[in-house]
């Protein structure tokens, strides 16, 4: 079967791709229905990412936050019409103790590989999840939610000190996420979130409080932070966090900056601090995430951080939702008609 | 119920100096037809996938689907008739004779030749001909149409903008296509080029889906050429 791959060819040029599905390869076969764009995303569309760095990856289909509807499995694992939530991480060779995400040989869709901006797409039954009984136009979100999941399970795991309290810097779609992940996962910490914008803030209704980074009382401190900031934030934020973290505490890594983030070492060091990157997830956390999502009250909470849902029936709908999530401050959800 | 009918009555012309039908040209290591017939076996709203074959290549078409699609209880192989609408009579007296009639089955008549059909084309067809009873998947005309009597001198240049170039799918209400196929006199049957002119003479609505520029029929050497670059690695 020929199929149809939307590819960014260069920064704001998608053209088409047409590749050969073997239906019979035993692989599932999912039609795309709702997908979501990523800042990383954003980056490659309007070309932000290093010369270099675009010379190697593209030309790529983007995308790596999606759900279908399986059209076909070889495998019987899943019933014809299942609703289903796509794994874009491609493990490589197991090694004892280190996730997935992070194997050197692991690849990542949409990353030096095709995304999921496709008419079909074919994945082994291992990378596909059920997401029967969630929103389609929520499911979609379901890989931005497994990222706050695996830093969550990361966190308890590399935890020293007692959870009292946890500080998110970043008021953006990331920190809305882990704040909500956290708030299931530890229901008796208290969660403050610091961000930059008081609208934004506001959203987080289910917190223990909020505060502008530049307002913080002199007296804050967290046992444990996660920066969820990204960009030039990351260095302010971890600045701030340095400074206002309880000694022996654990600050989580969680947003991506094109550039190198100086940090306080002397202060990590003095503190004696454990710093976590994270990034990205796999299946489990999408399992954990489905499960999650299946709460109506999540769905509603996950709701308020979908601004819009765009039709995507041309090329032209996906250089105009780019352009709208580009002033977006949350997620924008692409209704995948083509 | 949801049919789909992929027509391929033709015996074929010379193509890459060969005398197989153009719909059993490999794209890619696999037959025109398989690709096309895959992308309807992906819509999961056909309850049937026919294909109407030319008879001298029925047994060819059997080997080729068991070859490359398998067992699937949704297939179906038919002989084609003596032109296209032959073709489609042939497969809704098959449908007709294995599932009987209901006022509202729809097919989706598509030529094998054009294996780009993309989903959503397909889906807007089902949709279209569920609500309208009758549709058709155009491009507007890119070039400009000029019409010529003698084939001399133009004898008249229409307005662009009001002009489509016909594709496929087209698709119907099964009812609403037998009434007005049974009604067409010989002289109506002896200008037909394709299944909607059957309802445009018999003054019903078609309506418009649009398709695909590269929703393109494979049927000269050119065009085979550009499907096969199309898909090079």
């Amino acid at each position: 079967m020929i199929n149809y791959v939307y590819r960014l060819i260069s920064p704001r040029v998608i053209t088409v791709k047409y590749t050969n599905i073997d239906i019979n390869c035993g692989r599932v076969i999912v039609r795309p229905k709702f997908m979501s764009i990523c800042h990383a995303d954003q980056r490659y569309f309007t070309g932000s990412r290093d010369a270099a760095v675009l010379r190697k990856k593209l030309p790529m289909a983007l995308i790596h936050e999606c759900m279908g509807e399986v059209v076909n499995d070889p495998s019987g694992t899943f019933r014809i019409g299942e609703n289903v939530v796509l794994v874009p991480n491609q493990p490589g060779t197991p090694v004892e103790g280190v996730y997935a995400n992070y194997l050197r040989d692991s690849r990542f869709l949409s990353s030096g590989n095709d995304g999921f901006m496709r008419e079909f797409i074919d994945l082994p039954s291992d990378r596909v999840v059920s997401c029967e009984g969630v929103k389609p136009e929520l499911a979609a979100v379901t890989e931005f939610i497994s990222v706050a999941f695996h830093a969550a399970s990361r966190f308890e795991r590399a935890v020293q000190t007692n959870i009292g309290s946890v500080g998110i810097w970043g008021d953006g779609g990331l920190g809305y996420l882990v704040a909500m992940v956290l708030r299931y996962r530890l229901p008796k910490a208290k969660i403050y979130v610091i961000g930059m914008d008081e609208q934004k803030l506001s959203r987080f209704s289910f917190v223990d409080g909020t505060y502008l980074s530049h307002d913080l009382p002199s007296d804050f401190h967290v046992d444990h932070a996660f920066e969820c900031c990204g960009g030039d934030g990351c260095y302010y934020a971890g600045r701030q966090i340095i400074d206002i973290i309880n000694p022996q505490g654990t600050f989580m890594l969680m947003g991506v900056s094109e550039k190198e983030v100086p940090l306080n070492t002397r202060m990590v060091l003095e503190r004696g601090l454990t710093l976590v990157g994270c990034s990205r997830s796999d299946r489990v956390d999408f399992e954990n995430t489905v499960e999650f999502l299946r709460d109506s009250k999540v769905q509603n909470r996950i709701s308020k951080i979908i601004s819009e849902v765009c039709e995507i029936n041309s090329i032209q709908d996906i250089y105009d939702a780019f352009a709208h999530d580009a002033t977006n401050p949350f997620k924008t959800v692409l209704k995948w008609n083509i | 119920m949801i049919y789909a009918a992929i027509l391929a009555g033709g015996k074929g012309t010379r193509m890459q100096n060969t005398d197989v039908p153009k719909q059993f040209l490999e794209l890619d290591g696999k037959p025109i037809i398989i690709h096309t017939v895959e992308k309807f076996l992906m819509c999961n709203r056909f309850d049937r996938v026919y294909i109407g074959i030319n008879p001298d290549w029925h047994s060819f078409c059997e080997d080729l689907v068991r070859k490359y699609i398998g067992d699937n209880d949704r297939m179906r192989i038919v002989v084609g008739g003596a032109d296209r609408n032959g073709t489609i009579v042939n497969v809704l007296d098959a449908i007709e004779s294995e599932n009987g009639l209901n006022d509202d089955d729809i097919i989706v008549t598509h030529d094998a030749v054009r294996p780009f059909v993309t989903d959503r084309i397909i889906e807007e067809n089902i949709d279209s001909a569920i609500k309208y009873g009758a549709v058709d998947t155009v491009i507007p005309a890119t070039d400009t149409i000029v019409r010529s009597d003698d084939g001399a001198v133009i004898a008249n240049i229409p307005d662009r903008s009001t002009l489509y170039q016909g594709q496929t799918p087209q698709s119907f209400n099964i009812k609403l296509l037998r009434e007005c196929l049974d009604s067409l006199t010989e002289d109506e049957k002896n200008t037909l080029t394709d299944a909607c002119k059957i309802l445009v003479l018999k003054n019903r609505s078609v309506h418009l889906v649009a398709g695909e520029v590269l929703n393109f029929k494979i049927t000269t050497v050119g065009d085979y050429q550009l499907a096969t670059a199309m898909l090079k690695k």
